[in-house]
């Protein structure tokens, strides 16, 4: 026979009660769990789309004259004499504080080309880079070897070439290796080509016009970035490509906020429960709380009984209130995020000791004071009510 | 050393017009191995006195010395320890927790005190034997009859062998044959050296006392 015992022994006696407790505890831990996790998903869901995205940093030369545009982003510098970038700088970017968060980094040397006739741009780049960068790119056939070219949709149709084709470029003669589908932005109308050929054609060797990092971000900062981009390539504009999914972004923030604070409001009615139950128990037990005294428990005792009951039922509460959320947010999650594809939810042992830690703390919190009241019972008149 | 030293105690319950005077400067000793009996009327302070000495209700004036301890200037735990040490209840109307069995019952002063359960429970089983109820130590209370509810009162009183045994009409609810089996017991306590005070309307039980106190109206006469 321990105070543990006792404590046992209550809850078995007084189901309902300890069922309520139980109730409130888990209303509040569920909400919470289900609201914490469906915010957690939906940010992955995000990030995911981020990384879809590709590019988020542009790094163009410094230039003080009109401006250029690609892919419908303003870039800053000018088409003609187009001042550079020296390649063999943009192994700083690996230097700055943030290069772990840096995905790819793509250099790129443009340059117009003169093809059967026609004026086009050509583009060197590093593909291997590119895939990261342009995760969306279909390419029909192979990505070019030294030697070989990967043609633009729109480009292929103007020079009537397709995958195995032949062009001339500055005397030099190259096989077309892949064919890209149509992307609905400027790389249609562009030749690409292995940087350091590209670079020998255009006579540019060693310099590239302009490079595209992706950074993968959970909240990395991008400003903070770009600053430190910028801060190791003093010739070079740095900026962020503002990006489509920011909105998304603003509204799961206001999500977030709606979350903590339903999450606040459902626990603090969930430790109301929790603390009008354990008073009503106390009241029932005035009798009993007496005979403790009587035997000699100290205040001490009684309120360890009483926590410990109460901790009990908050340790089931926890368990129950993250298997409970955590259902609740698979069939939630189809609901929140688009499509249902991407988000998903998985067993996050942090949440879920954090869902037990927070059980206990609220139960505790909320039994403290019945225990409290407990303890100063005046055992005279409580074993006088018989 | 008395055992029990009462000096001029008075106790005042609530306050203003609604103010009731229990018991109006009462003093008495009790020494080591008495048995004494407390009568009155109802009203008189009987229960008043009896859980001044259980240490459960400070006086409004007076002080009462237990071995020589002045159990009121002790803090509240202290006392709470002392009363775990010194002193045994048994009350008239049982107060065993219907939830726990019979063998739990009496192990519940034993709760706070770091033994072996194992301990505990030979502890537990020697007082039911005691009073002739080991064989239904696994049973809850509601499954006994009210004579063997008393029984396990007293067992749990004497569990951890107080020196003092204080009962509140130990035998207002039992018939009269029942009655004399506990009054049976706790002389054979007494006779073995416990202290005791027994509150009773019962002349036949209170013969049982080397001395009878009592109470009329919150005064002592004698
Ligand atoms: N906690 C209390 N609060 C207020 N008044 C009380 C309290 N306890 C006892 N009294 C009053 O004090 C007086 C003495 O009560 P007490 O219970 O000591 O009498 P008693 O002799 O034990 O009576 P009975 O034989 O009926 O048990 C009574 O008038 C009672 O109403
Ligand atoms: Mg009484």
């Amino acid at each position: 026979m321990t105070l543990g015992d006792i404590a046992i022994g209550n809850l078995r006696r007084r189901k309902g009660k300890a069922f309520f407790v139980l109730a409130g505890l888990l209303i509040g831990v569920s909400t919470v769990v289900a609201l914490l996790s469906l915010v957690t998903a939906m940010k992955e869901d995000i990030n995911h789309k981020l990384e879809m995205y590709g590019a988020n940093v542009l790094i163009v030369p410094k230039t003080e004259n009109l401006s250029l545009t690609y892919g419908g982003l303003s870039l800053g510098g000018v088409s003609f004499e187009m001042r550079e970038i020296k390649e063999e700088e943009l192994a700083n970017i690996a230097k700055i504080p943030n290069a772990n968060n840096v995905a790819a980094v793509g250099p790129m040397v443009l340059g117009p080309v003169t093809v059967g006739g026609r004026q086009l741009l050509m583009a060197g780049v590093d593909f291997q880079a590119f895939r990261v960068l342009r995760p969306w790119w279909v390419v029909k056939g192979q990505e070019p070897d030294d030697g070989g070219a990967l043609l633009g949709a729109e480009a292929a149709r103007l020079l009537g070439l397709a995958t195995g084709g032949r062009l001339t470029i500055n005397g030099r003669e190259l096989t077309v290796s892949g064919v890209l589908d149509v992307t609905g932005s400027q790389d249609d109308g562009l030749i690409f080509a292995p940087l350091a050929m590209t670079q020998e054609l255009l006579g540019k060797e060693g310099r590239i016009s302009m490079a595209e990092v992706a950074a993968l971000c959970s909240g990395c900062p991008i400003p903070e970035m770009v600053q430190q981009i910028s801060a190791v390539l003093p010739g070079a504009n740095v900026m962020a490509i503002q990006q489509v999914v920011k909105g998304r972004m603003e509204t799961l923030g206001h999500f977030e906020k709606f979350s903590y604070g339903i999450s606040g409001l459902v626990l603090l009615v969930g430790s109301l429960m929790v603390l009008v139950t354990m008073m009503g128990s106390v009241r029932e037990r005035t009798v009993e709380i007496g005979i403790f005294s009587a035997m000699g428990f100290r205040g001490s005792h009684v309120i360890r009984i009483i926590l410990m009951e109460a901790a009990i039922v908050a340790g089931l509460a926890g368990v129950l209130g993250y298997l409970l959320g955590f259902g609740a947010t698979k069939l939630l999650i189809p609901l929140f995020a688009e499509g249902g594809h991407g988000a998903h939810v998985a067993f996050d042992p942090i949440l879920a000791a954090g869902a037990f830690v927070l059980s206990l703390v609220v139960g505790l919190a909320a039994s403290s004071y019945p225990a409290f009241t407990a303890s100063r019972l005046d055992p005279n008149e409580a074993l006088r009510a018989l | 050393m008395k055992r029990i030293q009462a000096e001029g105690i008075e106790k005042r319950y609530g306050t203003g017009d609604t103010a009731v005077t229990a018991l109006k400067g009462v003093s008495f000793t009790i020494e080591p191995g008495e048995f004494v009996s407390v009568m009155g009327e109802s009203g008189s302070g009987k229960s008043t006195l009896l859980s001044i000495v259980g240490t459960l209700n400070r006086p409004t004036t007076g002080r009462l010395m237990v071995d020589d301890v002045d159990v009121y200037a002790l803090g509240q735990d202290a006392r709470a320890d002392f009363r775990r040490e010194s002193i045994g209840f048994v009350f008239q109307n049982f107060n065993l927790l219907p939830y726990l069995t019979l063998a739990e019952n009496v192990m519940l002063p034993l709760a706070t005190v770091g033994e072996k359960k194992a301990q505990k429970r030979a502890k537990a089983l020697a007082a039911l034997e005691r009073v002739g109820l080991a064989r239904k130590a696994g049973r809850l209370p509601g499954q006994i009859s009210g004579g063997e509810q008393e029984r396990v009162a007293i067992a749990r009183a004497i569990v951890g062998r107080p020196p003092i045994i204080l009962a509140d009409e130990p035998t207002g609810n039992l018939d009269s044959k029942t009655g004399k089996e506990i009054m049976a017991i706790i002389n054979t306590l007494n006779a073995e050296g416990m202290t005791i005070i027994m509150v009773t309307h019962n002349p036949e039980y209170a013969a049982y006392a080397n001395r009878v106190l009592r109470v009329a109206d919150g005064i002592l006469a004698h």
